[in-house]
């Protein structure tokens, strides 16, 4: 975790290149000091004189050329005369300071991935950590994006690929954003109308007509990859359009598509009306996989630094509590009348709790079909940074490790779960397999390459 | 005559209401599902069919409800119908009177000079057709605010009626009026306000009524892309929902507003029309 090397090691590389993803070697990841340790302020000092220093050299090579000359103690003390290191280091130590702004408005969509940002409010987990959030309700992505931008919300409820799309200006003017947490991992699915109840093979595909929240959402990336697979080329094959998830239902009982790849509760209402069923929960294309996600400006992560800890901390808070199955139905109750998701408190609890019909007539019980973590893993942020590539969505050379750093706050997230009584992972990146392929975020472009169907030239 | 055609509205509205009530009768089917299943899902996917339109007592049932409670509050985004429908009413106001203070005046001064009036219409022609959504994202990119990208798309919307219907009103006015008055030698602003002004006010009045039917037809697409409070909210949260009957209601009291906004613009054009 290149935040936690020593930035005043000419030896060592800020950018990641080692097994862990950022040492130059094994035995440097193992023999840093600060890399095991677990003391959380040794690695948030550790972390803010990488940042500061990463700064100051933006290229590492810089860095590296400079300390070799001066030696590590004139560095210090020169970028210590130039940057207040230890207000800085304190600032972002400090757990108790004044909160900026305690009225905020948060946006979110209708859906159960918003379940952390959504139940924080009538659960009191804003209230506990001295916030009064107002949770807006917000007609679809396209909106959400452009609220936020214009500041009407501090922060929002986003698909977890938006603020990478945001940030490297995909479908949009770039502007620094940033991703502190997931909100939910699987807890989506394939949804199709009742009258293809006997053509599950995807092959058969062929003609279909799909819907997907949002161009930039794991839904049109895991439908892609799915389809894919099993060799439909998702651009030609079938048809894939944007639909908002509350008129998916209403499109599919119209005829106007033959399923869809939707966030919950969109499947279960489906199956809950009798229109369609679920041909496969997401968790069984990517086990694991995030989707959605909270997400700020870089501007109100460095402007309010306190109330976006407490904004932070209330997310992972509600995040821990929704992690547990006991409370699952609780929450339910808490998050489906009309102020919130407006939908039959049976969905909403089918949904959380993951006993559900399936809409051909079978009880299934799969407790994970939902399930709440925080950490913004490195890896995700590749996985949908190769998958944006492999789409055409983003063109040319991509920095993958460095974006997903930026936009991915994995070391907040650690530190703040923490605080909240959570155990945060000790690295930032993890090797995973979608559809039985793994993907290494060593190499990106490998697993980019090894694609048969994509639009890279 | 005078019992007759309300009665005849009557024996529609029953008779509307009867095919609607007939059409939507249960039927009798088995449940083909095992009762564990069946508590999961809704009664008509219990019996292997898509959920069906609500009949005419649910519609009631819930225009009832509604109209106990008209403005409960319970949070910002679920309110009663009438808080719904007074923020859209603020909405339209707010743009509708914001066009009427930049449509008449330019209207009435496109009106007076028929050069202005023929070098300005190849742009007033090209605006006009344009649905006011469309500049919805070019007003949400400019104005970085929803609630005043929802009026402006109002605003947009009301100008051309009445910009065109004032200059037109204008243009027309009668020739021996304006000679008359020439005789008499009366100022240029004595004659806009006691010739043009009342010869012109009933087409100006029309054009004033054209564009709060079409202000209010474009609110309820314009709060569903906005989302937040109003109608047009209402209706998408609603969807949201599947309910058809709180949609049914809403799209009733969409209709009634409208209606009473159109009778007052009406008993306007009225007082201002005068017998030649």
């Amino acid at each position: 975790m290149s935040a936690f090397n020593d930035p005043y090691d000419p030896n060592v590389k800020l950018s990641p290149g080692c097994s862990c993803g950022h040492h130059a070697t094994q035995a440097a990841h193992e023999a840093d000091p600060v890399v095991s340790s677990t003391d959380s302020d040794l690695l948030a000092e550790r972390a803010v004189e990488s940042a500061v220093m990463r700064a100051l050299f933006p290229r590492d090579a810089a860095r590296r050329g400079f300390l070799r000359a001066v030696g590590a103690g004139t560095a210090l003390a020169a970028v210590a005369a130039l940057f207040p290191m230890g207000a800085a280091k304190e600032a972002f130590a400090q757990g108790t300071g004044r909160i900026e702004k305690t009225k905020l408005k948060v946006g979110f969509i209708p859906i159960t991935c918003a379940t952390p940002i959504i139940m924080a409010h009538p659960m009191g987990f804003y209230a506990k950590h001295g916030l009064d959030v107002e949770v807006v309700k917000t007609a679809g992505w396209a909106v959400i994006r452009v609220k936020t931008l214009n500041k009407e919300y501090d922060a929002a409820h986003m698909l977890s690929p938006m603020p990478l799309a945001i940030t490297l200006g995909a479908g949009a003017q770039p502007i620094p954003y940033t991703m502190p947490a997931v909100e939910n991992i699987n807890g989506q699915a394939i949804t199709l109308a009742i009258k293809h109840k006997d053509r599950r093979d995807p092959k058969s595909w062929k003609g279909f007509k799909f819907a997907v929240p949002f161009d930039y959402s794991m839904h049109n990336y895991l439908l892609r990859y799915y389809v894919a697979e099993y060799g439909l080329d998702p651009d030609r094959d079938i048809q894939i359009r944007v639909v908002p998830p509350p008129e998916m239902v209403a499109n599919l009982r119209a005829d106007n598509i033959d399923g869809f790849l939707a966030p919950d509760p969109v499947n279960q209402r489906a199956v809950y009306d009798g229109v369609g069923f679920i041909h496969i929960l997401s968790k069984d294309i990517w086990e694991g996989h995030p989707c959605c996600a909270f997400a700020a400006s870089r501007e109100f992560v460095t402007e309010m630094p306190n109330t976006y800890r407490a904004l932070l901390k209330a997310i992972i808070d509600a995040t821990a509590y929704a992690r547990k199955p006991g409370n699952r139905k609780e929450i339910a109750a808490a998050i489906a009348p009309a102020n919130y998701l407006n939908q039959p408190v049976t969905v909403v609890e089918q949904v959380l709790t993951g006993t559900f019909a399936d809409g051909l007539g079978n009880v299934k019980k799969v407790p994970d079909r939902i399930d709440f973590d925080p950490f913004p893993w490195h890896s995700f942020a590749m996985w949908i940074l190769t998958q944006m590539k492999r789409w055409g969505q983003i063109k040319g050379e991509v920095n993958y490790a460095r974006v997903a750093q930026e936009v991915y706050l994995a070391t907040d997230a650690a530190k703040l779960m923490k605080e909240v009584g959570f155990a945060p992972p000790a690295s930032t990146s993890k090797k995973f397999t979608v559809m039985k392929k793994e993907f290494d975020p060593a190499k990106p472009e490998a697993y980019l390459a090894s694609f048969a169907i994509k639009r890279t030239a | 005559m005078g019992w007759r055609a309300p009665a005849l509205s009557v024996l529609l509205f029953l008779l509307f209401v009867g095919v609607w009530h007939a059409a939507t009768l249960p039927t009798a089917a088995e449940r083909t599902v095992d009762a564990e299943y069946a508590k999961l899902v809704g009664a008509a996917a219990a019996t292997g069919q898509k959920s069906s339109f609500p009949a005419p007592a649910d519609v009631a049932g819930k225009i009832w409800t509604h109209l106990k409670e008209p403005f409960y509050d319970k949070g910002p985004n679920d309110k009663g119908i009438g808080i719904q429908l007074a923020y859209s009413l603020a909405r339209v106001l707010a743009g509708y009177l914001l066009a009427a203070l930049v449509a008449i005046p330019i209207g009435f001064l496109i009106g007076m000079s028929p050069l202005v009036y023929r070098a300005l219409d190849p742009f007033i022609q090209v605006l006009k057709p344009i649905s006011p959504l469309a500049w919805m994202p070019l007003a949400l990119f400019t104005l970085k605010d929803s609630g005043v990208s929802a009026v402006f798309v109002i605003f947009i919307c009301s100008l051309w009626p009445m910009l065109i219907n004032t200059a037109f009103g204008v243009a027309a006015v009668r020739r021996e009026w304006l000679n008359v008055a020439k005789t008499l030698e009366v100022g240029p602003l004595r004659k806009a306000f006691r010739v043009i002004l009342p010869a012109a006010a009933p087409t100006i009045m029309t054009g004033m009524r054209i564009s709060i039917g079409i202000a209010w037809l474009v609110i309820v697409a314009d709060e569903m892309l906005v989302g937040g409070t109003g109608i047009g909210y209402f209706v998408w949260n609603e969807w949201n929902n599947l309910s058809i009957t709180n949609i049914l209601t809403a799209i009733l009291a969409i209709g009634l507003v409208g209606m009473v906004l159109d009778l007052m613009l009406a008993r306007l054009t009225r007082l201002v029309t005068f017998p030649e």
